[in-house]
């Protein structure tokens, strides 16, 4: 068992609010996922520049004089902005993959959550409600995002086992359910390049919708693809830098409920968590269904 | 009429409230405000009370129920009517998966649709739903009716025994052991009875009958493929 939410505006007025409204949906969901949570925000976008959220259990250590270290390693303009144990760096656009490189070097044990324009992920261990306080979730503004609550089934209880997972550039997916075929995927989408860092089955999923994305499909014919090349449990919801989209297996056990006014489009894995979205008593609701694609763009 | 506030007062005291009227207490009508998606809302009642939900509900919701009539205003979440055995649960919107899964008597009225597996494995119950069902619906049917008023997803009556289907509109494929069969008068009266008793506004000659064609009630090895 996990728990989904997800948000994507389509009323820019709400973008002030997208934090503290999905903060609430995510502790909703704290019952089918209390080892962990996690949450990407695509917030906005400072023209020419990429951000790397960056996470260590030993934060203070990594994080000390790092945006000098990396600017030195760049030749370039770095900066930082820490939060608990992640920390956002700022480098110039096109500079994303030599700085995930130089950071392999200056940083061994930091992980790096998201990359992208917009995206930034984070993801801990411990209770939804926790989580979210530590990196004050409430207080972000953003255009769309997704949130996860675990109950790990397939790999361990880790920070990198949490979810979303981020396998391309403002990418990022979420699942409840389990992946049966991720050993052979993974080892098949290693061999084509694709970085994949855990054992975990969902990074296999989000690294197949990065790898389809790579060869020319758009998001939604992605999704499509995993119809057919995933075999198991999922109900996937993925953003990207300006779009959103869900997906469920034929089988379609695992639950999940869509809500959508003119103000947002909404996705929970129980209807609970969408009580409090503003104007949901006229919003369409309906139950997405099994084998289809669903998505929307900015 | 009582009303209950469930999200001031709590699911257990709704519950239980409910389930120690026995018959012998006047407060028969009862009208649970703020439901919010909650789970197991009156689930176990024992009586012929009265409940109506303003409002949607999680998972199993009136699950268990015995002689009690249970009206949710809203949709509801997986497993609603869950191993009813008798009473009337109507739903006025949509309800999740396994709706009515297990009953074994009563009534389940779906207003809206239900998804997949509505009906699976019913033992007795009667289910009538005025919209869509899903895929994989009344798996493993043992008795008992589900009426649909539109279409039919796929596999429907996988592998059933006794329970009879009647669907108005298309079915995307029946399961393995599944056909369609003659609609004989005895099926057009079930079928007045239950579409007059679920206010569904359809005649029964418009339905078409299907049932089990009664070949994997025993291992035949002839018929492994189909397992």
């Amino acid at each position: 068992m996990c728990g989904i939410v997800g948000l994507f505006l389509k009323d820019k007025s709400l973008e002030p609010k997208l934090g503290d409204m999905l903060t609430d949906m995510l502790i909703t969901m704290t019952d089918r996922g209390p080892d962990s949570a996690g949450i990407a925000i695509y917030g906005s976008e400072a023209g020419g520049r990429t951000k790397l959220t960056v996470q260590s259990d030993a934060p203070e250590e990594a994080f000390d004089g790092l945006d000098g270290a990396l600017a030195e390693a760049l030749s370039t303009d770095v900066s930082i902005r820490v939060i608990d144990t992640h920390a956002v760096l700022d480098v110039p656009a096109g500079k994303g993959e030599e700085a995930r490189a130089a950071l392999a070097e200056l940083r061994p044990g930091m992980r790096v959550m998201s990359a992208g324009d917009t995206i930034e992920i984070y993801k801990e261990v411990g209770l939804p409600e926790k989580v979210a306080e530590r990196f004050n979730v409430r207080g972000m503004s953003g255009t769309h995002g997704i949130g996860h609550t675990r109950m790990a089934t397939e790999s361990a209880v880790t920070t990198e086992g949490a979810h979303p997972f981020s396998t391309g550039s403002d990418q990022c997916l979420v699942h409840n359910g389990s992946l049966s075929n991720h050993n052979s995927l993974r080892r098949k989408l290693q061999r084509d390049g694709v970085r994949i860092e855990s054992q975990n089955d969902t990074e296999v999923g989000a690294a197949y919708l990065t790898w389809k994305m790579q060869h020319g499909a758009t998001l939604g014919e992605a999704l499509e693809g995993t119809l057919e090349d995933l075999d198991g449990f999922f109900n996937f919801v993925v953003g990207t830098k300006d779009g959103f989209g869900v997906v469920r297996d034929p089988i379609a056990c695992k639950p999940a409920v869509m809500a959508e006014t003119d103000q947002y489009v909404a996705f929970g894995s129980e209807y609970r968590a969408l009580v409090n979205l503003p104007g949901i008593e006229d919003a369409r609701v309906w139950e997405p269904e099994p084998a289809t694609v669903y998505f929307w763009n900015h | 009429m009582q009303t209950y506030d469930l999200e001031a007062n709590g699911l257990r005291g709704l519950n239980s409230t409910l389930q120690e009227l026995n018959g012998s207490s006047n407060k028969t009508a009862w009208e649970i405000v703020n439901p919010k998606g909650s789970h197991a809302i009156a689930v176990g009642l024992n009586s012929p009370v009265d409940v109506t939900v303003k409002g949607s509900t999680g998972y199993y919701c009136a699950g268990m129920n015995q002689q009690a009539t249970v009206r949710v205003e809203g949709s509801v979440g997986p497993g609603v009517a869950e191993n009813m055995m008798s009473g009337t649960v109507i739903v006025e919107g949509d309800a999740s998966q396994y709706a009515g899964a297990t009953g074994h008597g009563g009534l389940l009225v779906i207003k809206g649709n239900a998804s997949s597996r509505c009906g699976i494995s019913m033992k007795g119950i009667d289910i009538v739903v005025h919209g869509n069902i899903g895929h994989m619906c009344a798996f493993m049917g043992q008795a008992g009716n589900l009426v649909v008023l539109g279409n039919a997803g796929d596999a429907l009556g996988d592998s059933c025994y006794e329970a009879r289907f009647f669907v108005r509109g298309s079915v995307k494929s029946l399961g393995a052991d599944c056909i369609e069969k003659e609609m004989r008068p005895e099926h057009i009266e079930i079928l007045k009875d239950l579409l007059a008793r679920s206010g569904a506004d359809a005649k029964p000659e418009e339905f078409k009958r299907y049932g089990s064609a009664r070949k994997l009630y025993n291992f035949d090895v002839d018929n492994a493929q189909a397992y």
